[in-house]
């Protein structure tokens, strides 16, 4: 385990270089002038330069990457250019917020989601099982500020049962907050739902039509005991790895819901630094939201892996 | 057989090739020479390719994802030579709910939106299959190299394809189109880039796994060239697998680009956009404005819908 550990650490390590370079080679190797972009076209060549050369886009390309690169590791991003506050100081806040959402998004949809999964994999092709999964393929294709415009007009105004704004008031207690978080973790749960239940649904059919699962049920054991000890122990590991996956997404997901609800998180500020050409608040935050991909996909390969030994022996797929 | 295989592998090899044609003469039956052969395999595969088909007719969901696809096709050629009015002009008092003459009320500006739904259908049609194709061609090419030679590059390119789908696509899109500014150009070109690395991976194990059969193994043996065997003799077998793969990616090309549009990133204005649309009028829903946002979204929710159910459709015809 501590070996596989290790190599599955390497693979991460590798994997942030290669990303922190693709970052790098996009915002630097195409034709662009930050100092244009950002002054506008109208503003004089001068001020073009003073802001090129603040911005140290003058400096020979590998000093910036070695720049970009040390940041990484320190996550000392410089001040970001449209507020002149250092880049941490705004993501962290930020990403605390989006955090809590994502949590919250998380604990309604994923126990929701095994439940419906399991549930429907249990009545194979019956109406209900067809049902669970065209709903499913359907919610989930649907772009969350979609559903997030779509829940916030007919729950938020239409019957008026929760907050139409996610942030709540200073001060206020966390159920007043969590009201107000409500309706955007709810359109996560649209987006997300349906793709948790199919691989749960998937994981748990193979499972039940496995030999161990034969065998116990013919040793006499009762449904709930299989159900338990042999089938979801077994069935999980799929849905395991595509929650973690999807934690990394749920991030980028958040800039539209954050937008519609108006929700000072991680994707609002990623959002507002595309727009202002604020780069190094713009290349910290993908970079950011890539971390902690990793980290989340690294937590699903190690439970995994705790689950079951033989996926110890591989470090990638 | 008449010329002595020089080593042990060239002879296991020519005793696979005798079975082969044992086997295959077993199947024709008096059938009798090889041009028979090729003649009735041509007759079987079009069966099956029009079994398929009527397959896929039978299949509810596939009915109603054409149609829908149809309709906004019809939808987005016509433009505003069909709309009630003309999207881009305002035409009536502003802010009208649903009503006869505006069925589904006019925007801030006094625009129909009925009219801008209709119309908006146009740039996501071509913005959206256009990336996906570009996406497949690539990916399909990537696939093939990385799936047929290995070695070192598969080894770094596949790296680098686990390196890209790490990265949330929007965040990626975004970055591009902050440094690039964006245009449809643009939109393309990134949309593509960014659903290569998913399609060359899927192309890539489609291509391991054919590999390791027999019949490239005795295509390598009578000495074809590696485009050979790759053009010829793996890609029509994992074609099923590329078009599955192609009417997916549209799918999320077109909620791709309806995300971008929506994030300013995409489609710019005037046009009648969808994902526009939302994002110009979502902060009037509080105040219980609707339906300049509602419509255009469900608009969205569809086009994806339906192409999602036709992909569906198309996995389970040709699984069957």
């Amino acid at each position: 385990m501590a070996r596989y550990i290790l190599r599955r650490l390497a693979f991460s390590i590798i994997t942030l270089f290669l990303l922190v370079t693709v970052v790098f080679l996009i915002t630097n190797v195409f034709p662009s002038d930050p100092g244009r972009q950002i002054a506008g076209p109208f503003a004089s060549q001068e001020q073009v330069d003073v802001l090129n050369e603040q911005l140290g886009t003058n400096d020979p390309l590998l000093n910036q990457y070695g720049r970009l690169l040390r940041s990484s590791v320190t996550f000392d991003y410089g001040d970001s250019f449209q507020v002149g506050q250092p880049v941490s100081e705004l993501l962290w806040p930020a990403l605390g917020r989006s955090a809590k959402l994502v949590l919250y998004g998380l604990v309604l949809t994923v126990p929701a989601a095994i439940a419906a999964g399991m549930f429907a994999a249990r009545r194979r092709n019956t109406f209900i099982d067809r049902g669970i999964v065209t709903l499913g393929v359907a919610s989930s294709s649907i772009p969350e500020f979609v559903s997030g415009v779509a829940l916030q007009y007919f729950i938020g105004v239409k019957l008026g049962w929760f907050e139409v704004l996610a942030l709540a008031p200073r001060g206020s207690n966390l159920i007043t907050e969590l009201k107000h978080l409500t309706l955007p973790a709810l359109s996560l749960l649209v987006v997300y739902f349906g793709y948790i239940a199919r691989m749960t649904r998937a994981g748990t059919i193979q499972a039940l039509d496995a030999d161990y699962t034969r065998t116990a049920t013919m040793k006499g054991l009762s449904t709930r005991h299989v159900m338990r000890r042999h089938v979801a122990r077994n069935a999980l590991q799929p849905t395991v790895s595509v929650v973690g996956t999807q934690i990394g997404y749920l991030f980028s997901g958040l800039i539209g819901l954050e937008l519609i609800f108006n929700y000072p998180g991680v994707g609002r500020l990623i959002y507002n630094a595309s727009t202002s050409k604020d780069f190094p608040l713009l290349s910290a935050g993908v970079i950011l939201v890539g971390i902690i991909y990793m980290i989340c996909t690294l937590a699903a390969d190690l439970i995994i892996a705790w689950m079951n030994p033989r996926a110890r022996l591989q470090v990638t797929s | 057989m008449q010329v002595p295989p020089p080593d042990a592998d060239g002879a296991a090899a020519a005793v696979e090739v005798d079975a082969a044609v044992a086997a295959g003469d077993d199947v024709i039956g008096e059938a009798g020479p090889i041009t028979g052969l090729a003649y009735d395999m041509r007759g079987e595969r079009r069966q099956a390719a029009r079994e398929r088909r009527r397959l896929l007719l039978r299949r509810p969901g596939f009915i109603i994802g054409v149609l829908i696809i149809l309709t906004w096709i019809v939808c987005g050629v016509g433009g505003d030579k069909i709309t009630p009015s003309d999207p881009l002009v305002p035409n009536d008092t502003s802010s009208l709910s649903p009503r006869a003459g505006h069925l589904m009320g006019t925007d801030q500006l006094g625009r129909d939106v009925l009219s801008r739904v209709m119309a908006g259908a146009r740039d996501v049609l071509i913005v959206a299959p256009l990336a996906a194709t570009l996406s497949v061609i690539a990916g399909a090419f990537l696939g093939l190299l990385m799936g047929y030679y290995r070695g070192w590059v598969d080894e770094i390119l596949s790296r680098l394809v686990e390196v890209l789908l790490s990265i949330p696509v929007i965040l990626m899109a975004l970055l591009i189109t902050a440094t690039l500014g964006s245009s449809k150009i643009v939109v393309i070109g990134t949309v593509a880039v960014l659903f290569t690395p998913i399609v060359t991976r899927t192309v890539r194990a489609a291509v391991l796994s054919e590999a390791q059969l027999d019949y490239v193994t005795s295509a390598r043996l009578r000495g074809e060239k590696g485009l050979f065997v790759m053009t010829r003799e793996i890609l029509p077998n994992i074609t099923p697998t590329i078009l599955v793969e192609y009417t997916v990616r549209i799918g999320y090309a077109v909620f791709t680009v309806a995300t971008l549009s929506f994030l300013g990133a995409g489609i710019q204005p005037p046009s009648p956009d969808w994902g526009l649309a939302v994002s110009d009028t979502y902060a009037l829903i509080p105040a219980g404005q609707w339906w300049p946002t509602l419509f255009p979204a469900l608009a969205i929710a569809s086009v994806v819908v339906a192409t999602n159910l036709v992909a569906d459709s198309i996995e389970a015809a040709l699984a069957a």
